[in-house]
């Protein structure tokens, strides 16, 4: 069934083709008289089994045959003999038109439609099965089919684990086999099946693909299901807090009102609203946090029922980040003083993830709060710049000790057998030199082994990474993205990955009150990473990078100047994500291609006008028709953005009309491509 | 066959061809040319069908391996008028017989029916193989059904059978190599596999950008071609012994008898390749005909007489007939017109091709001419020397030599079971799935090329202890013996032992007089049917054998019992 070269009809072929295609026609046009005037005899059902032999992708005959069988059961259906005889017949005729072709949509619905009348007998399915799979070990259809009948004959999926074995065993280039073991092995680990323990079968499943692997490296089925192997040694179900904002044990200032940028020290924050934002970073996409599975214990007043939003596209209700809006500043005046704050995550159940896993650990972090009366304030409407003027961070590395993530072993994750298999993975694919699949397996492999061991030698690995990654850029052109988005992610991940690599990159800003800046420019990312580690950050420096998209930024809640210039933005749809977040007054995106490409591929993937039922109401929508039209996707970002300061220049969408678009949907915006605008 | 049955005379009494002898080699000769029109007159003096190639129970084994040695029955005197009458004389191919049954039982009435033992064993078919070739071109697969081979093993003096990595599905399965051989050895198989591609696809198209192994490294010795791949010595023990069969140690070039060269090497593994999935039944390379080998020669036969060849066993002949008058001689027949029958019937000629054992003793010879000496000339008896000889034996054992298989090869290489041993040997175990024994046994062959008859015989019984638990009675047992008695235990019992030493003789074109090869040492039939193709263009004036599409459309869709029907 593969690999068969396609060979050119001779003549003669060519007339016999031409002979069965006008038989068919005849028989097909026959049929279709039944079909329509609802002739159920036996002669008519013969035609159609005969055209069915034939053709079996006959659709219109099935459904035909369905009726005809529906129509014969409802006289007979006393009679269990006469059921099974015509539910058998049915059988045959698939089971003939299989062996004309084995790949027949139809002729394998109409099997199990059969089947699922529950009148015939199933024991022989199997055997046919594996006729049929002997015959074509790797088609899906089967594959399918088999899944179908062993939930139906409730055979044990520890038998058709051994099935897989076989299968693999005589050609292990089968996709399919490989899947149905992976999908066998997830239930029954998920299950806890007798002898089916993570840390015993999965290192066995490593040493069966290994055997795949190095016997024949260029089959790709080996690779994927080593790929879903890290993947269940690199996850773990339950999902678990990641990080927090504020994090445990910090000590957090709160002002009123707001600083243009940010503050001078990382632990300080303001807002006009009087309310700060509490993040909660979950390693994988959760539902059902809530003010009853969170609980706030403190003495700020007024958080009684805070409200948890899912820092997510429109109506998704799961979600990584989470966030609720604590206020400080209530109609008591409280300033001056220190509140404790105890949050309880999981405080009950019913936080689950989107896989249906619930948040099992309970986990209690502890802040302080300390609530300033005093704002100082300078030139409030001052412009922020982001040229030159930036000091190497001077602070004690303690300040930043505060802002360290919960460790993973926080959550009795049963490390140790996982560290080990993706030890002795690693040891055996450094072994497997030059091909492109062995380094990026081997650079996954380190990236999971950064990801669940300890600190101590992290900074090795990541070299290591990065090294890789760029040995696949130059080695494998067509896949250069993905290997530049991993890259990015090992290189943030090593940023980020102990407080003296992330200070290097943390600066104060002269211009701006000694601010500090995360200036992550430069880096020729293209990917945004390790998000969690980073909540704290109120003032971020992107610029030089080569950046489509802000995905990922907005679970910095804090975030109130963002510097995107000179990178690859290719429309406002791409900055989707920093609706989110509130905070944020000052946003460069000039020098990237927004507005170059008519047709935006990311447009799809986004709220559209036509979908968006709060379009005709909107004050500027009705107030400027058609350059929301022609604007919509800056217009959905920026109308939710509360910007003080934009500027957009080197864009291709940049202009007058624009400019004038900008004004009506951001009417607080002071300045606008360095210009201080009018008001 | 001393007291022959009346047969009436043969009518008629002249032929194109008179063939002697039903072995392999005579059998296909039989076939192709009764196919080609030929009229064949084909006489076997034994009471079954196979001569050196037959399956027989044990008895009739027994006696044939004996009486063999001994010379026929004088030919009755008698001196015809017209011809001049040459005695013939046979020798015998088996030397240092020797049989010997542990439990006699095994020939009692109920068992003797039930074995088939092949006398040319271990031998076993490639699916991709010329022989198989041969028997569909002739149609003669009908009459013979296969099952596979399931496993082969590569073995050492420890009585370790690690099982051969032949194709990739086996490499992903092999417990015992690590992965950088598996990747290896694989890698070492796909060059292969991209050689033969690149020189099938440069066979029709001259497409010089294809993967091929360099024309210097094709002269090379196989075995330097391998360390240079680079492929570790248990890798390349396993390619050479275990998949390319070759006979001699290749690391040892001075005692090598048959030095491969990469070319003959990559060929042998190319067959072995072509051989796995050919037919869709048979699981790895290796076919055996049920009923045993000596069904091959029947099968031919068969077809033979289709052809309209006829058929008389029993039937030894006794005298070749020369013209008398030497000036007379036609050029073409070299004086020889016919044969003498044990009957005294007389039957004509234009050719004759003899069993390998039929000789023309020298005191015959005295008296002829140098012109009928040299019609004469391949019925001389070369010295045995000359052609080499096979130590064969054969085992009934109850058990297996591994657990839960029936029919499988293991090769032992040279040097693996002791520091002289000279030349690979190879043991084929054949179950009662193949109607070669009764159900609780097997049948064990063993075989070995060798210099003289105690050397080869020391090095099968050497390959027996190590698979069969030795016959020695329990008192006798050593202390040395206890300690690895659990390993012992599990071995397998014999009952019944033949141990017989083979000369080889090669097929030889004379003009009138030809003779058949008789069976080599090889594993499969290849060499033979390569000799007999070759006689046969040499006799027909290089004519195809089985020219014409015999094969007839009986191609019933038959329940399967696991055998395998070979079609084209």
């Amino acid at each position: 069934m593969h690999g068969r070269p396609r060979k050119a009809y001779k003549p003669e072929e060519e007339a016999a083709s031409a002979a069965k295609a006008a038989k068919l026609r005849g028989l097909q046009s026959q049929f279709m008289a039944n079909h329509h005037n609802k002739i159920y005899t036996k002669e008519a059902v013969d035609l159609s089994t005969k055209l069915l032999e034939i053709n079996p992708e006959a659709y219109t005959a099935w459904n035909y045959r369905k009726l005809a069988v529906e129509d014969k059961l409802s006289g007979i259906e006393s009679d269990p003999d006469l059921v099974k005889t015509i539910l058998d017949e049915e059988l045959r005729v698939v089971e003939s038109a299989l062996k004309q072709n084995f790949k027949s949509y139809g002729a394998w619905h109409h099997r199990k439609w059969v089947l699922s009348k529950g009148n015939s007998s199933v024991g022989n399915e199997l055997r046919l099965l594996d006729n049929f799979q002997k015959l074509d070990t790797r088609n899906f259809h089967a594959w399918n089919y088999r899944r179908f009948v062993v939930e139906l004959t409730k055979r044990s999926e520890q038998d058709e684990l051994e099935y897989t074995d076989d299968m693999i065993g005589s050609d292990f280039s089968n996709y399919s086999a490989w899947h149905n073991r992976s999908v066998l092995l997830s239930s029954l680990l998920a299950r806890k099946a007798d002898g089916f323990l993570p840390n015993k079968k999965i290192p066995d499943e490593y040493k069966l693909v290994q055997n795949a692997i190095f016997t024949d490296e260029d089959d790709q089925s080996g690779w994927f299901y080593h790929l879903w192997l890290l993947d269940q040694t690199v996850n773990v179900e339950t999902p678990l807090l990641t990080s927090s904002w504020p994090s445990h044990s910090s000590r957090i200032s709160l002002y009123a009102g707001c600083s243009k940028g940010s503050f001078s020290k990382l632990t300080t924050f303001g807002s006009e609203s009087g309310s700060f934002p509490l993040v909660l970073y979950f390693d994988q996409a959760v539902g059902g946090v809530s003010s009853s599975t969170v609980t706030i214990d403190s003495e700020l007043k007024g958080n009684e029922d805070l409200v948890w939003e899912p820092v997510s596209k429109k109506n998704s209700q799961v979600s990584c980040v989470w966030v609720a809006r604590l206020k400080y500043i209530s109609s008591e005046p409280c300033f001056g003083k220190e509140y404790k704050v105890k949050v309880r995550v999981g405080n009950s159940p019913g936080i689950v993830s989107s896989r249906g896993c619930n948040f099992s650990a309970s986990y209690e972090f502890v802040f302080t709060a300390h609530v300033h009366d005093t704002v100082e304030e300078s030139s409030q409407d001052g412009i922020v710049s982001w040229k030159d003027g930036f000091d190497i961070w001077d602070a004690e590395s303690k300040d930043l000790n505060a802002l360290a993530t919960l460790d993973r072993s926080n959550a009795q994750m049963d490390s140790k057998w996982r560290q080990e298999a993706i030890a002795e993975e690693i040891d055996l694919f450094r072994e497997l030199p030059d091909s492109k699949i062995g380094k990026l397996t081997l650079a996954r492999l380190l990236m999971a082994k950064a990801m669940i061991s300890d600190d101590a030698v992290k900074g090795v690995h990541y070299n290591e990474i990065l090294e890789l990654y760029k040995d696949l850029m130059a080695l494998d052109s067509s896949h250069y993205q993905y290997y530049k988005d991993e890259h990015s992610v090992a290189l943030l991940r090593k940023v980020t990955s102990s407080t003296e690599d992330l200070s290097g990159h943390l600066f104060r800003c002269r211009n701006m009150n000694n601010s500090v800046c995360l200036r992550l420019n430069n880096l020729s990312l293209s990917r945004i990473a390790s998000v969690e580690k980073l909540l704290f950050v109120q003032m971020l420096d992107l610029s030089h990078n080569e950046l489509h998209s802000t995905e990922g930024l907005e679970a910095m809640q804090l975030l109130s100047c963002l510097n995107l210039s000179h990178n690859r933005i290719r429309s406002f749809s791409s900055l989707d994500s920093l609706r989110h977040l509130k905070q944020l007054r000052v946003l460069d995106v000039s020098h990237n291609h927004i507005g170059e490409h008519s047709v935006d591929t990311t447009r799809y993937l986004c709220s559209s006008p036509l979908s968006n039922s709060e379009w005709p109401q909107d004050e500027v929508g009705s107030q400027m028709p058609s350059l929301v039209t022609k604007y919509w996707d800056a217009y959905f970002v920026l109308r939710d953005l509360n910007l003080k300061q934009l500027d957009i220049t080197g864009n291709v969408i940049a202009g007058d009309e624009f400019s004038s678009f900008v004004l009506q949907v951001a009417p607080k915006l002071v300045w606008l491509d360095g210009k201080k605008l009018e008001i | 066959m001393s007291d022959l049955p009346p047969y009436p005379p043969l009518d008629p009494t002249t032929y194109d061809l008179i063939i002697v002898g039903t072995g392999v080699s005579e059998s296909i000769l039989s076939a192709a040319a009764s196919s080609s029109g030929t009229s064949v007159l084909h006489l076997d003096p034994n009471p079954f069908y196979g001569s050196h190639s037959a399956s027989l129970s044990l008895p009739d084994l027994t006696s044939f391996l004996h009486s063999n040695s001994l010379s026929p029955p004088p030919p009755p005197p008698s001196d015809t008028p017209d011809f001049l009458s040459v005695d013939l004389a046979t020798r015998s191919l088996y030397s240092s017989v020797e049989i010997a049954t542990f439990d006699s039982s095994i020939l009692d009435e109920r068992h003797s029916r039930k074995f088939n033992v092949d006398l040319c064993g271990p031998r076993v078919l490639f699916c991709a193989d010329e022989s198989i070739n041969l028997m569909l071109k002739s149609g003669s697969n009908n009459y013979v059904e296969f099952k596979s081979v399931d496993a082969s093993f590569v073995g050492d003096s420890s009585g370790e059978l690690r099982s051969v990595p032949d194709s990739r599905a086996a490499i992903f399965k092999d417990k015992s190599l690590g992965l950088m051989e598996k990747k290896q050895l694989m890698k070492f198989f796909k060059l292969v596999q991209a050689h033969l591609a690149a020189a099938a696809a440069s066979s029709t198209e001259s497409d010089e950008g294809a993967v091929k192994i360099a024309e210097e490294d094709m002269e090379s010795p196989f075995v330097d071609f391998l360390a240079k791949m680079p492929l570790p010595p248990k890798i390349k023990s396993i390619i050479l012994y275990g998949i390319a069969m070759v006979d001699y140690d290749q690391d040892n070039v001075e005692a090598c008898g048959d030095l491969l060269k990469t070319r003959e090497g990559i060929a042998r593994l190319a067959l072995y390749i072509t051989s796995i999935g050919r037919f869709s039944n048979a699981l790895g390379a290796l076919i055996y005909p049920i009923y045993g080998q000596g069904e091959l020669p029947q099968a031919f036969c068969r077809r033979a007489a289709v052809k309209g060849c006829i058929y008389v066993l029993r039937m030894p002949i006794t005298a070749l007939l020369l013209d008398k008058a030497s000036e007379l001689i036609v050029v073409e027949t070299g004086g020889y017109k016919g044969v003498r029958l044990a009957t005294g019937q007389e039957i004509f000629s234009q050719k004759l091709i003899l069993d390998p054992c039929i000789t023309v003793g020298s005191e015959s010879m005295s008296s002829l001419t140098d012109q009928q000496k040299e019609t004469l000339r391949v019925l001389v008896p070369k010295s045995i020397s000359s052609e080499g000889k096979i130590a064969r034996g054969i085992c009934i054992i109850r058990g297996s030599v591994k657990a839960d298989i029936s029919n499988a090869l293991v090769v032992y290489p040279p040097k693996s079971l002791f520091p002289e041993q000279l030349a690979a040997i190879r043991v084929l175990q054949l179950g009662s799935g193949l109607a070669v024994c009764p159900a609780d046994m097997h049948v064990l062959y063993f075989s070995t090329v060798c210099e003289n008859d105690d050397q080869g015989k020391a090095a099968l019984l050497s390959a027996m202890s190590t698979l069969i638990k030795p016959q020695v009675p329990e008192n006798l047992q050593s202390d040395s013996a206890v300690e690895n008695d659990t390993a012992e235990a599990a071995k397998p019992v014999v009952l019944w032992r033949a141990l017989y030493v083979q000369a080889m003789v090669k097929g030889e074109f004379g003009g009138s007089i030809s003779s058949a090869a008789s069976p080599d040492g090889n594993l499969s039939y290849n060499e033979l049917v390569e000799s007999a193709v070759k006689l046969y263009e040499q006799l027909m004036g290089s004519e195809e054998l089985f020219k014409e599409e015999t094969s007839p459309d009986n191609t019933t869709e038959e329940e399967n019992d696991g055998g395998v029907e070979i079609e084209a």
